[in-house]
């Protein structure tokens, strides 16, 4: 790690706090996804972990091997920009799958279909 | 120039990213080219209804604003689920909410920006009506995230896209 020695306080100190940054919303979200109390609130927790959890990361990594190899290196950034084109995927996946499933199941707290009555009881003869 | 790049912009961004990737040199600015011009025409080949960018110089300023609310949400998101939602005081729900939007890549670049924000969930879009729903981490005041989505992100998009 003796590279890692001729690193100034100024580069040190902002890639330390971006990366405790980044490790610690990545955390928090794990945390929320294992405590939350419902299926819907748990969609939201690991999102904080694909968008600034990520993107301090990746911002740290970035500015490090910028200094480092005294050239621009940015291409971490790429993998910021793909986990949030491909988030919305997988999460409407399940919140989809979540939906169909509670719908059919008739469980209350689950929204009708769009278009659908609001009282689906009234429309039987 | 239409029928050899159907996708400007598109050929253009993967240029950029394979010339991230690797280094720069004339070798694989050509290369990148090629591949980039091969991938827009299976892209031609896919979705014949290209989006068209009415104002593209529209776009920096919701890049920003996207990132900003987004660090602020993840703060605010962050602090809920330390505190246990305000010690049991948060509510999460279901919205509603009526788009204008229409076409097909500006809802999916609302799709990215609602997703990539924590605190709301993109659920289930209506092409028939036009209705999205959402669900939302802490449901305060539909009124503020009504007007959040409609006036923030979709009056934007709508400029930028229709």
């Amino acid at each position: 790690m003796s590279h890692l020695d001729s690193v100034p306080l100024w580069v040190a100190i902002p890639v330390a706090l971006l990366i405790v940054l980044g490790s610690g919303l990545t955390l928090l979200g794990t945390i929320g996804l294992v405590r939350l109390p419902s299926f819907y609130d748990r969609l939201h927790a690991p999102t904080l972990g694909t968008s600034w959890g990520t993107l301090g990361i990746v911002l740290a990594s970035a500015i490090l091997f910028t200094w480092l190899e005294k050239r621009l290196v940015i291409h971490e950034l790429l993998i910021g920009l793909f986990v949030m084109i491909t988030t919305p995927v997988t999460l409407m996946l399940l919140g989809r799958a979540a939906l169909h499933r509670d719908r059919i199941e008739g469980l209350d707290a689950a929204p009708p279909p769009a278009g659908a009555p609001d009282n689906p009881d009234e429309q039987l003869p | 120039m239409s029928r050899l790049l159907p996708y400007p912009v598109l050929t253009f961004g993967l240029v950029l990213i394979w010339l991230i990737l690797t280094r720069f040199s004339l070798g694989h600015l050509l290369l990148g080219t090629c591949v980039a011009i091969l991938a827009s025409w299976a892209m031609g080949a896919l979705q014949p209804d290209r989006p068209s960018l009415r104002r593209a110089t529209a776009i920096p300023g919701l890049v920003g604003i996207v990132a900003w609310d987004i660090l602020r949400s993840n703060a605010a998101v962050a602090w809920l689920i330390l505190s246990g939602g305000r010690g049991g005081a948060r509510r999460s729900g279901f919205l509603r909410i009526p788009l204008r939007l229409r076409h097909p890549a500006a809802l999916a670049v609302l799709a990215i920006i609602v997703t990539a924000t924590p605190g709301t969930a993109w659920l289930e879009y209506d092409p028939e009506t036009g209705v999205l729903l959402l669900h939302v981490f802490d449901l305060v005041d539909e009124g503020d995230w009504l007007d959040l989505i409609q006036n923030r992100y979709e009056a934007r998009l709508l400029e930028i896209f229709e």
